[in-house]
């Protein structure tokens, strides 16, 4: 449908859809004050993917179903997106902050010749235009950004739009529009997992727990794991951290590290130096526990305990079990 | 081999910005300036590169005004060989669509085989401008790489990109560009000798018009900048640890709802 608001899937790579899109497509209805369409770029959608996508409210789900866009090449998927959007000139373009999707964004609005907004924490519309706001400068300002020309292109950060709720028996419509497939240049070599935590992924969790420098050896995360598990959190580190090798690089949180919005973050043993606030102090509920009265991260956190990290973590734990045991 | 790298000058992270007089961009006076740390994991791979290689040419390039000057001396004293400065009022407004055109029309004239950016600047956080060069040259690219290596013949590279959940590897044939993630290197510091050496090294100056470029609006276009909204006061819970524990999670539970 011409003007609509597509909404590009990040999916698990096995053929479903994941939690964020329900996020993403909550807000373009929102916008759109009507149902919006979902596009999936896949070498396999599930049918359960589809009605997923249906219940959290696409009205239509656009299906490009191909081997060759998986492992996903920005220069194979763009051309089949650019040809598609030219055919149904869509009023905004929509995708999750993920990896993949900052990437592929930013080169289909190049491909398109119109603006991108990455990393949005709100939109609004001014009349008929679309204002988003995004973080700028480790998030110590926020700027409002507008478009010359449609369709708006932006990825917007997990954890902070209100998700669609899903409805059982909605479903969505399916196309399968003929796309032509553009040849990669680039070959697949291989793909290293990285070894299973079993928690959830940091960048979409929705509660975080990060051990700093105060966590004073890598063996120490442990506990803080053993939290996790009881509250279903994910775990992430500071640059002191990872730096000193206690964590891999992908668990830091921070300017130079992901950027994390979860509904919960609970710092131990961090500081809260400017670097790390940059990727977490758009959480929505921050605690800190540090044995320094005097720790930066007090100035931001709803909720502080002075103590030694090593008392709290365990006694925390128990409390959580008891309490979830309920 | 020749190596170009896209470098950007930032404010220092811990620098405190203020909005300026107009409210669409930041008030500059009194800002520390340096080269966005993306970058210089970019500056330092390409200079692996060419040394591993005993051979090639790395040149910086930079679009921004005056003061991006000094960002230019620091990659030229770590050891870039030469720099652009694309320095015109024309690019005031740049976004990231107007760097990437005028980046891509610089590319086409030096003809580098591999060109290195940062994953983002961390002054607005796009994260784009990789992409947008990639697709306006019509060249593959790797994001947020944690490795690689140019073969021997300099045909390809080969690259490790950070996804969700693991490492992909590809391979890409030359001219690619890639985008750096940190961990891919320790950045060195310039040495002396290379901080007296980077005077001497050219920085050659360009205009829009010189790529033959017109004063374009952005495509997206900053319309106000704002504080950010003050988080409500917070609150040390007191008492002895369990207590403690105790009133935290009661309050996470009833009052914040976060659990
Ligand atoms: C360009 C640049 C980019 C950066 N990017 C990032 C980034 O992305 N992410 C990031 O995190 N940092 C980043 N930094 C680094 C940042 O400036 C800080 O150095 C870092 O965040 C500090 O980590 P930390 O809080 O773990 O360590 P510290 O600042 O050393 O703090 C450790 C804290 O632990 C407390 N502590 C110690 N023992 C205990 C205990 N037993 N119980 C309770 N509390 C205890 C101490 O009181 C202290 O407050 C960056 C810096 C620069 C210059």
């Amino acid at each position: 449908m011409p003007n609509a608001f597509w909404c590009f899937v990040e999916d698990d790579r096995q053929g479903m859809p994941k939690k964020v899109m329900a996020e993403v497509l909550g807000e373009a209805a929102r916008l759109a004050g009507g149902q919006p369409e979902a596009v999936w770029i896949t070498d396999k959608a599930s049918d359960a993917g589809l009605t997923q996508l249906g219940e959290w409210g696409a009205g239509k789900v656009w299906v490009l179903e191909n081997a060759a866009f998986a492992p996903y090449r920005s220069e194979v998927w763009v051309g089949a997106a650019a040809e598609l959007a030219a055919k149904e000139s869509p009023r905004a373009i929509f995708g999750p902050v993920t990896s993949r999707q900052r990437e592929f964004v930013a080169r289909l609005a190049a491909r398109l010749g119109v603006g991108l907004a990455a990393d949005c924490v709100g939109f609004a519309l001014e009349g008929d235009r679309l204002v988003a706001t995004r973080p700028i400068y480790a998030g110590k300002l926020l700027a409002k950004v507008a478009w010359a020309k449609g369709p708006c292109v932006a990825t917007l950060r997990p954890n902070v739009f209100r998700p669609a709720d899903a409805q059982p028996g909605r479903t969505a419509a399916v196309e399968r529009p003929a796309v032509s497939i553009p040849g990669a240049t680039m070959t697949f070599v291989e793909r290293r997992e990285e070894a299973a935590t079993g928690l959830p992924e940091l960048a979409e969790a929705e509660i975080v727990l990060s051990g700093g420098r105060g966590m004073k050896a890598p063996e120490n995360y442990v506990i803080l794991e053993d939290m996790a598990r009881v509250i279903g959190a994910a775990v992430g580190a500071s640059r002191a951290a990872v730096d000193a090798g206690w964590r891999p690089h992908r668990f830091q949180i921070g300017q130079t590290g992901r950027t994390i919005s979860p509904k919960l973050y609970m710092g131990f043993g961090v500081s809260g130096a400017i670097q790390h606030l940059a990727g977490m102090r758009t959480s929505k509920i921050i605690v800190a526990v540090n044995k320094d009265p005097e720790a930066p991260i007090f100035k931001i956190a709803d909720y502080g305990i002075v103590a030694d990290l090593f008392e709290v973590v365990p006694e925390l734990t128990r409390e959580f079990k008891r309490l979830l045991e309920k | 081999m020749k190596i170009l790298v896209a470098i950007k000058q930032v404010p220092d992270t811990a620098t405190q910005v203020k909005v300026g007089a107009d409210g669409k961009a930041i008030d500059t006076a009194g800002i520390t300036w340096i080269v966005s740390p993306y970058d210089e994991y970019a500056v330092e791979e390409a200079l692996r590169i060419k040394e591993k290689r005993g051979q090639g040419e790395v040149v910086a390039v930079s679009l921004g005004p005056d003061r991006v000057k000094e960002a230019i001396r620091s990659c030229l004293a770590m050891g870039c060989d030469r720099a652009i400065h694309l320095n015109d009022p024309a690019w005031n407004d740049a976004d990231t669509l107007t760097t990437a055109k005028a980046l891509a029309a610089v590319i086409k004239q030096e003809a580098p085989q591999l060109v290195l950016c940062g994953r983002q600047a961390i002054d607005d956080d796009m994260g784009a401008v990789t992409a947008q060069l990639a697709e306006l040259l019509g060249w593959p690219c790797a994001y947020w790489i944690m490795e690689e290596t140019v073969d021997a013949d300099g045909k390809s590279v080969r690259a490790a990109r950070q996804a969700e959940g693991g490492l992909e590897v590809f391979d890409l044939p030359l001219p690619a560009i890639l985008a750096a993630q940190k961990g891919l290197n320790e950045p060195r510091y310039p040495t002396l000798k290379g901080i007296m050496g980077a005077k001497k090294k050219e920085i050659k100056d360009v205009k829009a018009g010189d790529l033959g470029l017109g004063a374009e609006p952005p495509q997206l276009a900053v319309i106000g900048l704002e504080a950010l909204p003050p988080r409500p006061p917070g609150r040390v819970i007191q008492g002895d640890v369990p207590a403690a524990v105790k009133e935290l999670v009661r309050a996470l539970r009833e009052d914040a709802k976060a659990i």
